[in-house]
Protein backbone atom coordinates (compact mmCIF):
# COMPACT_ATOMS: atom_id res chain seq x y z
CA UNK A 1 0.00 0.00 0.00
CA UNK A 2 1.22 3.48 -0.86
CA UNK A 3 1.18 6.00 1.96
CA UNK A 4 1.03 9.76 1.71
CA UNK A 5 -1.24 12.69 1.00
CA UNK A 6 -4.29 11.57 -0.94
CA UNK A 7 -6.54 14.60 -1.23
CA UNK A 8 -5.93 18.31 -0.92
CA UNK A 9 -8.80 20.65 -1.64
CA UNK A 10 -9.21 24.16 -2.93
CA UNK A 11 -12.30 26.26 -2.35
CA UNK A 12 -14.08 27.31 -5.52
CA UNK A 13 -17.00 29.66 -6.05
CA UNK A 14 -18.85 27.34 -8.43
CA UNK A 15 -18.13 23.64 -8.73
CA UNK A 16 -19.47 23.29 -12.29
CA UNK A 17 -17.28 26.17 -13.45
CA UNK A 18 -14.26 24.75 -11.60
CA UNK A 19 -14.82 21.29 -13.03
CA UNK A 20 -14.91 22.67 -16.57
CA UNK A 21 -11.75 24.67 -15.92
CA UNK A 22 -9.65 21.90 -14.37
CA UNK A 23 -10.78 19.27 -16.87
CA UNK A 24 -11.07 21.18 -20.13
CA UNK A 25 -8.30 23.73 -19.68
CA UNK A 26 -5.81 21.99 -17.39
CA UNK A 27 -6.33 18.43 -18.55
CA UNK A 28 -7.29 16.90 -15.20
CA UNK A 29 -9.80 14.03 -15.00
CA UNK A 30 -12.76 13.69 -12.70
CA UNK A 31 -12.00 11.23 -9.92
CA UNK A 32 -15.13 11.48 -7.75
CA UNK A 33 -18.28 13.48 -8.21
CA UNK A 34 -20.75 12.50 -5.51
CA UNK A 35 -23.75 14.46 -4.34
CA UNK A 36 -25.77 14.30 -1.20
CA UNK A 37 -28.50 16.92 -1.22
CA UNK A 38 -26.76 20.28 -1.76
CA UNK A 39 -23.41 18.84 -0.79
CA UNK A 40 -21.08 17.75 -3.56
CA UNK A 41 -17.78 15.94 -3.04
CA UNK A 42 -15.86 16.68 -6.22
CA UNK A 43 -12.26 15.71 -6.86
CA UNK A 44 -10.11 15.74 -9.95
CA UNK A 45 -6.82 14.13 -10.72
CA UNK A 46 -3.76 14.91 -12.76
CA UNK A 47 -3.33 12.12 -15.34
CA UNK A 48 0.26 11.50 -14.21
CA UNK A 49 -0.63 11.38 -10.53
CA UNK A 50 -3.10 8.57 -9.92
CA UNK A 51 -2.56 8.59 -6.15
CA UNK A 52 -3.39 12.26 -5.63
CA UNK A 53 -6.75 14.00 -5.86
CA UNK A 54 -7.37 17.73 -5.96
CA UNK A 55 -10.68 18.54 -4.30
CA UNK A 56 -12.83 21.29 -5.74
CA UNK A 57 -15.00 22.21 -2.80
CA UNK A 58 -17.60 24.91 -2.36
CA UNK A 59 -17.53 26.73 0.97
CA UNK A 60 -21.15 26.21 1.96
CA UNK A 61 -23.54 25.03 4.60
CA UNK A 62 -23.96 22.50 6.12
CA UNK A 63 -20.20 21.93 6.52
CA UNK A 64 -19.77 25.65 7.28
CA UNK A 65 -22.11 28.25 8.63
CA UNK A 66 -23.29 30.86 6.15
CA UNK A 67 -21.10 33.71 7.47
CA UNK A 68 -17.95 31.58 7.41
CA UNK A 69 -18.78 30.39 3.91
CA UNK A 70 -19.17 34.01 2.80
CA UNK A 71 -15.81 34.97 4.35
CA UNK A 72 -14.15 32.12 2.50
CA UNK A 73 -15.73 33.12 -0.81
CA UNK A 74 -14.32 36.61 -0.26
CA UNK A 75 -10.86 35.31 0.60
CA UNK A 76 -10.73 33.08 -2.45
CA UNK A 77 -11.86 35.95 -4.68
CA UNK A 78 -9.12 38.14 -3.21
CA UNK A 79 -6.49 35.55 -4.06
CA UNK A 80 -5.68 35.02 -0.39
CA UNK A 81 -5.57 31.23 -0.42
CA UNK A 82 -2.23 29.39 -0.18
CA UNK A 83 0.08 28.94 -3.15
CA UNK A 84 -0.45 26.05 -5.53
CA UNK A 85 2.25 24.68 -7.81
CA UNK A 86 1.73 22.72 -11.01
CA UNK A 87 4.86 21.01 -12.29
CA UNK A 88 5.16 20.76 -16.07
CA UNK A 89 7.75 19.52 -18.57
CA UNK A 90 7.56 22.59 -20.76
CA UNK A 91 6.24 25.76 -19.18
CA UNK A 92 6.18 27.86 -22.34
CA UNK A 93 4.31 25.23 -24.36
CA UNK A 94 1.80 24.70 -21.56
CA UNK A 95 1.35 28.46 -21.26
CA UNK A 96 0.66 28.82 -24.98
CA UNK A 97 -1.81 25.95 -24.96
CA UNK A 98 -3.67 27.15 -21.88
CA UNK A 99 -3.73 30.75 -22.97
CA UNK A 100 -5.32 29.67 -26.22
CA UNK A 101 -8.03 28.07 -24.10
CA UNK A 102 -8.63 31.32 -22.27
CA UNK A 103 -6.78 30.70 -19.00
CA UNK A 104 -6.16 33.94 -17.10
CA UNK A 105 -2.40 34.25 -16.78
CA UNK A 106 -1.05 36.54 -14.10
CA UNK A 107 2.56 36.11 -15.15
CA UNK A 108 4.08 35.20 -18.47
CA UNK A 109 6.75 32.48 -18.46
CA UNK A 110 9.99 33.75 -16.92
CA UNK A 111 13.28 31.93 -16.66
CA UNK A 112 14.98 32.11 -13.28
CA UNK A 113 18.13 30.13 -12.56
CA UNK A 114 17.33 27.67 -15.33
CA UNK A 115 13.76 27.02 -14.18
CA UNK A 116 10.84 28.52 -16.07
CA UNK A 117 7.70 29.59 -14.25
CA UNK A 118 4.42 31.27 -15.12
CA UNK A 119 1.40 32.20 -13.04
CA UNK A 120 -2.31 31.75 -13.62
CA UNK A 121 -5.56 31.80 -11.69
CA UNK A 122 -8.56 29.58 -11.76
CA UNK A 123 -11.92 31.31 -12.24
CA UNK A 124 -12.47 31.50 -8.47
CA UNK A 125 -9.19 33.30 -7.82
CA UNK A 126 -6.92 30.47 -6.67
CA UNK A 127 -3.40 31.29 -7.80
CA UNK A 128 -1.18 28.70 -9.43
CA UNK A 129 2.48 28.78 -10.30
CA UNK A 130 3.37 26.57 -13.20
CA UNK A 131 6.97 25.49 -12.92
CA UNK A 132 9.32 23.70 -15.27
CA UNK A 133 12.27 22.41 -13.30
CA UNK A 134 15.80 23.40 -14.34
CA UNK A 135 17.72 21.15 -16.66
CA UNK A 136 14.77 20.30 -18.83
CA UNK A 137 16.08 19.70 -22.36
CA UNK A 138 14.54 21.93 -25.03
CA UNK B 1 -1.92 46.27 16.47
CA UNK B 2 -3.46 44.15 13.73
CA UNK B 3 -7.14 44.56 13.18
CA UNK B 4 -9.38 41.53 13.21
CA UNK B 5 -10.21 40.37 9.73
CA UNK B 6 -13.93 40.60 9.19
CA UNK B 7 -15.98 39.85 6.12
CA UNK B 8 -15.91 43.12 4.22
CA UNK B 9 -19.34 42.76 2.78
CA UNK B 10 -17.88 43.22 -0.69
CA UNK B 11 -19.33 40.89 -3.28
CA UNK B 12 -16.97 38.05 -4.23
CA UNK B 13 -17.60 38.90 -7.90
CA UNK B 14 -16.31 42.43 -7.32
CA UNK B 15 -13.34 41.15 -5.29
CA UNK B 16 -12.39 38.78 -8.08
CA UNK B 17 -12.34 41.70 -10.51
CA UNK B 18 -10.34 43.87 -8.10
CA UNK B 19 -7.87 41.00 -7.82
CA UNK B 20 -7.41 41.26 -11.57
CA UNK B 21 -6.23 44.87 -11.17
CA UNK B 22 -3.84 43.78 -8.43
CA UNK B 23 -2.54 40.96 -10.62
CA UNK B 24 -1.96 43.38 -13.48
CA UNK B 25 0.09 45.68 -11.25
CA UNK B 26 2.04 42.67 -10.05
CA UNK B 27 2.78 41.60 -13.61
CA UNK B 28 3.89 45.03 -14.79
CA UNK B 29 4.73 47.16 -11.77
CA UNK B 30 7.10 49.26 -13.90
CA UNK B 31 4.20 50.56 -15.98
CA UNK B 32 2.03 53.54 -15.17
CA UNK B 33 -1.24 52.57 -13.54
CA UNK B 34 -3.55 55.55 -13.41
CA UNK B 35 -6.82 54.87 -11.62
CA UNK B 36 -8.67 55.00 -14.93
CA UNK B 37 -6.64 52.09 -16.24
CA UNK B 38 -7.03 50.04 -13.06
CA UNK B 39 -10.75 50.73 -12.91
CA UNK B 40 -11.12 49.52 -16.47
CA UNK B 41 -9.31 46.25 -15.67
CA UNK B 42 -11.69 45.74 -12.76
CA UNK B 43 -14.79 46.77 -14.60
CA UNK B 44 -15.41 49.25 -11.78
CA UNK B 45 -16.16 52.94 -11.93
CA UNK B 46 -13.24 55.30 -11.34
CA UNK B 47 -15.16 56.84 -8.49
CA UNK B 48 -15.40 53.56 -6.58
CA UNK B 49 -12.24 51.76 -7.61
CA UNK B 50 -9.68 53.17 -5.17
CA UNK B 51 -11.97 52.85 -2.17
CA UNK B 52 -13.04 49.33 -3.11
CA UNK B 53 -9.44 48.28 -3.67
CA UNK B 54 -8.34 49.62 -0.31
CA UNK B 55 -11.25 47.98 1.41
CA UNK B 56 -10.38 44.67 -0.23
CA UNK B 57 -6.60 44.65 0.09
CA UNK B 58 -5.94 47.00 2.99
CA UNK B 59 -3.84 49.54 1.08
CA UNK B 60 -4.65 52.14 -1.55
CA UNK B 61 -3.79 50.90 -5.06
CA UNK B 62 -0.88 53.24 -5.61
CA UNK B 63 0.73 52.38 -2.32
CA UNK B 64 0.40 48.74 -3.26
CA UNK B 65 2.12 49.50 -6.55
CA UNK B 66 4.91 51.27 -4.67
CA UNK B 67 5.57 48.22 -2.50
CA UNK B 68 5.76 46.03 -5.59
CA UNK B 69 8.23 48.37 -7.26
CA UNK B 70 10.42 48.46 -4.18
CA UNK B 71 10.22 44.68 -3.82
CA UNK B 72 11.28 44.24 -7.41
CA UNK B 73 14.07 46.78 -7.05
CA UNK B 74 15.34 44.96 -3.95
CA UNK B 75 15.31 41.66 -5.86
CA UNK B 76 17.26 43.17 -8.74
CA UNK B 77 19.77 44.69 -6.33
CA UNK B 78 20.20 41.31 -4.70
CA UNK B 79 20.18 39.05 -7.73
CA UNK B 80 21.67 41.03 -10.62
CA UNK B 81 24.60 43.26 -11.37
CA UNK B 82 22.48 45.97 -12.99
CA UNK B 83 23.47 49.45 -11.92
CA UNK B 84 21.24 51.26 -9.44
CA UNK B 85 20.28 53.70 -12.18
CA UNK B 86 19.24 50.86 -14.46
CA UNK B 87 17.25 49.28 -11.66
CA UNK B 88 15.46 52.56 -10.93
CA UNK B 89 14.31 52.85 -14.52
CA UNK B 90 13.50 49.14 -14.87
CA UNK B 91 11.18 49.34 -11.88
CA UNK B 92 9.15 52.31 -13.01
CA UNK B 93 10.83 55.39 -11.53
CA UNK B 94 11.34 58.49 -13.60
CA UNK B 95 13.99 59.87 -11.31
CA UNK B 96 16.96 58.23 -9.65
CA UNK B 97 16.71 60.71 -6.80
CA UNK B 98 13.09 59.85 -6.03
CA UNK B 99 13.88 56.15 -6.21
CA UNK B 100 16.81 56.39 -3.79
CA UNK B 101 14.97 58.62 -1.35
CA UNK B 102 11.76 56.56 -1.35
CA UNK B 103 13.70 53.31 -1.07
CA UNK B 104 15.57 54.58 1.97
CA UNK B 105 12.48 56.03 3.59
CA UNK B 106 10.53 52.82 3.28
CA UNK B 107 13.18 50.16 3.86
CA UNK B 108 15.52 52.09 6.14
CA UNK B 109 18.58 51.64 3.97
CA UNK B 110 19.76 52.94 0.64
CA UNK B 111 19.74 50.75 -2.48
CA UNK B 112 23.54 50.55 -2.32
CA UNK B 113 23.51 49.50 1.32
CA UNK B 114 20.96 46.78 0.66
CA UNK B 115 23.04 45.47 -2.22
CA UNK B 116 26.20 45.32 -0.15
CA UNK B 117 24.46 43.60 2.76
CA UNK B 118 22.60 41.05 0.63
CA UNK B 119 25.61 40.15 -1.45
CA UNK B 120 27.62 39.51 1.69
CA UNK B 121 25.12 36.98 2.99
CA UNK B 122 24.64 33.66 1.27
CA UNK B 123 21.08 32.46 1.09
CA UNK B 124 19.53 29.08 1.71
CA UNK B 125 16.41 29.73 -0.32
CA UNK B 126 17.04 27.63 -3.42
CA UNK B 127 14.10 25.37 -2.58
CA UNK B 128 11.59 28.21 -2.38
CA UNK B 129 10.12 29.34 -5.73
CA UNK B 130 11.52 32.77 -6.53
CA UNK B 131 8.11 34.38 -6.76
CA UNK B 132 7.14 33.43 -3.21
CA UNK B 133 10.53 34.43 -1.93
CA UNK B 134 10.01 37.83 -3.51
CA UNK B 135 6.73 38.23 -1.68
CA UNK B 136 8.43 37.50 1.63
CA UNK B 137 10.76 40.43 1.00
CA UNK B 138 7.93 42.79 0.11
CA UNK B 139 8.22 46.00 2.11
CA UNK B 140 5.55 46.27 4.76
CA UNK B 141 4.14 49.67 4.01
CA UNK B 142 1.22 50.23 6.33
CA UNK B 143 1.35 54.00 6.20
CA UNK B 144 1.79 56.46 3.37
CA UNK B 145 5.36 57.38 2.49
CA UNK B 146 4.53 61.03 3.11
CA UNK B 147 3.31 60.10 6.59
CA UNK B 148 6.45 58.10 7.26
CA UNK B 149 8.53 61.06 6.16
CA UNK B 150 6.54 63.43 8.36
CA UNK B 151 6.88 61.23 11.43
CA UNK B 152 10.58 60.87 10.93
CA UNK B 153 10.96 64.62 10.62
CA UNK B 154 8.96 65.23 13.77
CA UNK B 155 10.85 62.56 15.68
CA UNK B 156 7.82 60.35 16.19
CA UNK B 157 8.72 56.77 16.88
CA UNK B 158 6.70 53.78 15.88
CA UNK B 159 3.48 54.99 17.46
CA UNK B 160 0.42 53.81 15.60
CA UNK B 161 -1.50 56.50 13.83
CA UNK B 162 -4.66 56.46 11.84
CA UNK B 163 -3.90 55.56 8.29
CA UNK B 164 -4.12 58.42 5.86
CA UNK B 165 -4.60 58.47 2.08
Amino acid sequence: MTQGVGVVGVYVRDQDEALKFYVEKLGFRVHTDARNGDYRWLTVQHPDQPFFQLGLFAPQPPTLDAATAQSLRELVAKGAMPPLVLVVDDCRAAHDRMRELGVEFTQEPVERYGAVDAGFRDPSGNGWKMIEAPGNPG
Amino acid sequence: MAKMVQPTGQAPELLRRLLRAKDRMDAASDEDWPIRRLARVSGASEAHFARSFKEAFGVPPHRYLLTRRLERAAALLRDTNLSITQIAFHTGWNSLGTFGRTFREVTGESPGELRTREKAARHQFEQVPACFLGAAHRPHLTIAVSEKRRRKASGMGRAEATESS
